[in-house]
Order: structure tokens, then sequence, then C-alpha cells
């Protein structure tokens, strides 16, 4: 238990020292979200259409960002050495560094993404939908990423490789996650979609943990 | 400081038998047996490539031998024994946007210490007013001081130490003999990759060579 609470303190220091915090994972948000309109055009009705689909694209790549350093920053400085000699178990380690790594990018995300979506013309009835469904389903986003940057540990500049195993198979929680918003934009019921995208994450829950540890252990053999 | 005595550390060992490791198609060693008890140091030598970094690193369970087995009689059933030791490699284990008590504050929740004992662990270590600066600013004698104040926070019986005198000066390196001596001496064992001398009493495998 101190180990976990040891892991996910030293991360949120960290990520408050290195300017790898909160801000910026929203100003990154903000930006992805400032451009749209400008590779679009002015058409708002247009972009009122795709911001449920913008939005949930624009939360995965916020995830992406600073996940290859997650567990690659710790094998530099050879603490997964000592992560691994933990009197708690590697997985609930790395559970630990996921949660951490959520506090300072999905869970923001999730808070201002209403603000983001009144620049992106969203409806007003899918604004609160929007934020649940990214309250659900980005922590599965950041657990897919957790076995990503387990599996590439120790590669140098692994952070390509990366990307190309995670976005794959954040397919699911992107369909359940846009769907959500774009019912709730068009006035129908979304329950569906939303205990699917929880389904996702309740899985990710309880596999991605495991499937990381395995992957690190491998990984460093 | 370092009167803490190990629980079941008595009786505890290290058996090693048979070990081969193969890196690609060299053979780095083969029929290798290792005995240690507790109470004793070993200290680890043999020409770079030979090996000894390898065998630290399947020691600690990161790795796996080609063949042969590791056992450690004497633990506890339920207890595993990476819980039972410190491994110090090439690399600090530090990190240097933290301070030296931050990154020991986190070994010693991660490890099973007492973040109490920091500050006496880096005056053991004669870095204690280098508590609150960042890592960053530290000379590498400095941080690899602070990286082996870990053991001191976290106590564990078995220590495995990979070139722990690297960038160390004279008294910060009979500072590590003098660890080692009491460390053994409560009842712990270490394994020490070193061609440096330890100043102190050890038992010497050669790797790359028949052991002695």
């Amino acid at each position: 238990m101190s180990a976990i609470l040891a892991v996910i303190r030293r991360e949120l220091t960290l990520a408050r020292r290195i300017g790898a915090g909160v801000e910026l994972g929203i100003v990154f948000f903000l930006i992805l979200i400032s451009v749209v309109p400008f590779a679009i055009g002015a058409d708002q009705k247009l972009i009122g259409r795709i911001a449920p689909a913008l939005l949930w694209l624009a939360a995965l790549l916020a995830t992406l960002l600073g996940l290859d350093r997650l567990l690659q920053a710790d094998e530099e400085d050879g603490i997964v050495d000592h992560l691994q000699l933990a009197e708690t178990p590697l997985m609930l380690v790395l559970a630990a560094k996921a949660l951490a790594h959520w506090l300072v990018t999905g869970l923001p995300l999730s808070l201002v993404a209403p603000l983001l979506g009144l620049m992106l013309a969203i409806e007003p009835q899918a604004m609160l939908p929007l934020s649940i469904s990214l309250l659900i389903g980005t922590p599965a986003l950041t657990l897919i990423g957790l076995i990503g940057a387990s599996l590439t540990v120790s590669l140098k500049r692994g952070g390509l490789l990366l990307s190309v195993l995670v976005l794959p198979l954040s397919i699911p929680t992107l369909i359940f996650g846009a769907t959500v918003v774009k019912e709730a934009a068009a006035g129908r019921a979304y329950s569906t979609p939303l205990m699917l995208l929880a389904g996702v994450s309740l899985i990710m829950l309880v596999v991605a943990p495991l499937a990381a540890a395995g992957a690190l252990r491998f990984a460093r053999n | 400081m370092n009167g803490t005595s190990f629980p079941h550390a008595g009786e505890m060992r290290l058996e090693a038998r048979n070990l081969m490791i193969r890196r690609g198609y060299r053979l780095l060693f083969e029929g290798l047996d290792l005995d240690l008890a507790a109470g004793e140091v070993l200290q680890l030598t043999g020409p770079n490539g030979s090996g000894k970094s390898t065998l630290m690193r399947i020691l600690a369970g990161f790795s796996q031998a080609d063949a042969g087995t590791i056992r450690w009689p004497g633990l506890e059933e339920d207890d595993e024994p990476a819980n039972a030791l410190h491994y110090h490699g090439h690399r600090e284990g530090l990190r240097e946007a933290l301070t030296p008590a931050e990154n020991l504050a986190f070994a010693a929740g991660l490890l099973g210490g007492d973040a109490g004992s920091i500050p006496d662990a880096l005056d053991a270590l004669d870095v204690g007013p280098l508590a609150d600066l960042p890592v960053q600013v530290l000379s590498a004698g400095q941080r690899r001081r602070v990286a082996l104040a870990r053991l001191l926070v976290a106590p564990r019986p078995v220590w495995l130490l990979d070139e722990p005198l690297a960038a160390l000066d004279t008294a910060g390196q009979a500072l590590v003999g003098r660890l080692l001596a009491e460390h053994a001496a409560a009842g712990g064992m270490a394994i020490v990759a070193t061609h440096q001398p330890l100043g102190i009493d050890v038992r010497h495998l050669a790797l790359g060579g028949i052991p002695s």
C-alpha cells in the first residue's frame, strides 16, 4: 500500500516539477481544437457535426503525450529495477503509475472538454455526456498505453512504436466514446454506448496491469 | 546504525547450481556454482565482458539463466526473493528532477523502508547537507553516495552491488567497505562486483576462471 502511495506521490511531484503537469496537457488539447477551424474552414454546421469525433481524437492524442516517458524515463534511471523489487506486486505498482498518469491527463481533460466543445459549436445537451464519456473512457486509453509503454520500455526512442501499438487498440474506446457524444448531440438515448465504454474500461482495468507487468518482465529479460 | 538484524537471516542462504548463461552464440559461463551464507560478503571479479553484471541481474531475478537453478533456502515460503534484496546497478536509480530526500522517500515507500531514517542514512554516507538539492546538481560521486543510502533506508538482507565503488573517492570507498562489514555483522549477505579491494574480509569468485 505504501508503495502505491509512494509511486503516485512521486509521479505527481515529477509532473509538476518538469512541466509535464496538468496545464500542458490542457494546452495541447486546446491547441489541437483551435487548429481545427483553420483546417476545415468556418463551416460551423460541419464543425459542430464532427466535433464529438474531434474531441475524442484530441483526448486520445493528449493521452499519448508523455506515455512513452512513463516507464522509459524510469528505465534509463535504473528505477524499473527497483519497481521489480517492490514489496507490492509489479502489476499494482504499474496500475499506480497509470492512475497517476490519468490524474494529470485524462481527468483534467474530461473536466475542461465541455469548454472546448463550446469552441467547436457542440450541441449544449451533449456537453455533460462529453465529460462523462471522457471520464469513463480515458482510463481505458491510459491503461492500453501502459501495456505499450511496458513493451517498448527498453527501446530508445520507442515513442513512435508505442503509438503504433496503442492507437489500433484504442479503436473500441474511440467508437463508443464518440458515439455517446454523437447520440447525445442528436438528442437520442446514449446509455448503451456509455455502458459499452464502461465495459471496455473495466476490462482494461483488470487486464492491462497484468499484461503490462508480464510485458515489462519479458521486455527486460 | 546498521545494528538491524534480519528476521530469519541466520538461516538464509543463497544456493546457485550449475548456472549457464549464453549471450547470443557466446557462452559467458557454465557449470557455475555459488554458495553464500548469512554474514558473508562475496567479491565478484573477472575481465570486462565476463558476465559479472549479467550474473548480478540473474541473481536479482531480472533475467533468467539459460540453465541451472537459484534457490534461497531459509526464506519464508510466501516471501519472494525480490522482497529480500537490494540491487544497485550502473545506473543510480535516482531521478534528476527530485532531491535526494524525495528519491529516498520513494525508495522507502517502494522497498519497504522507514522514511524517518532518511536523514540518518544520508549522514552516514556524508551527504546529509545535500538532502534538499536537486540530484541534477550533484556530482557523480555524490549521486553514488545518495544511491547507496538507499541500502540503509530500506533494510534488506541481501545486497547485490554492481561496481559500487565507481566514482567514489578514497573515503567513499572505505565507507562502502565499512557499510558492507556492518551489514555482514548484522547477518546480511552481499555480492559485490568490483576489482578494487574492499578492505574487509571477503570471499572471492573470479568469473572467466576457476572459483577460489
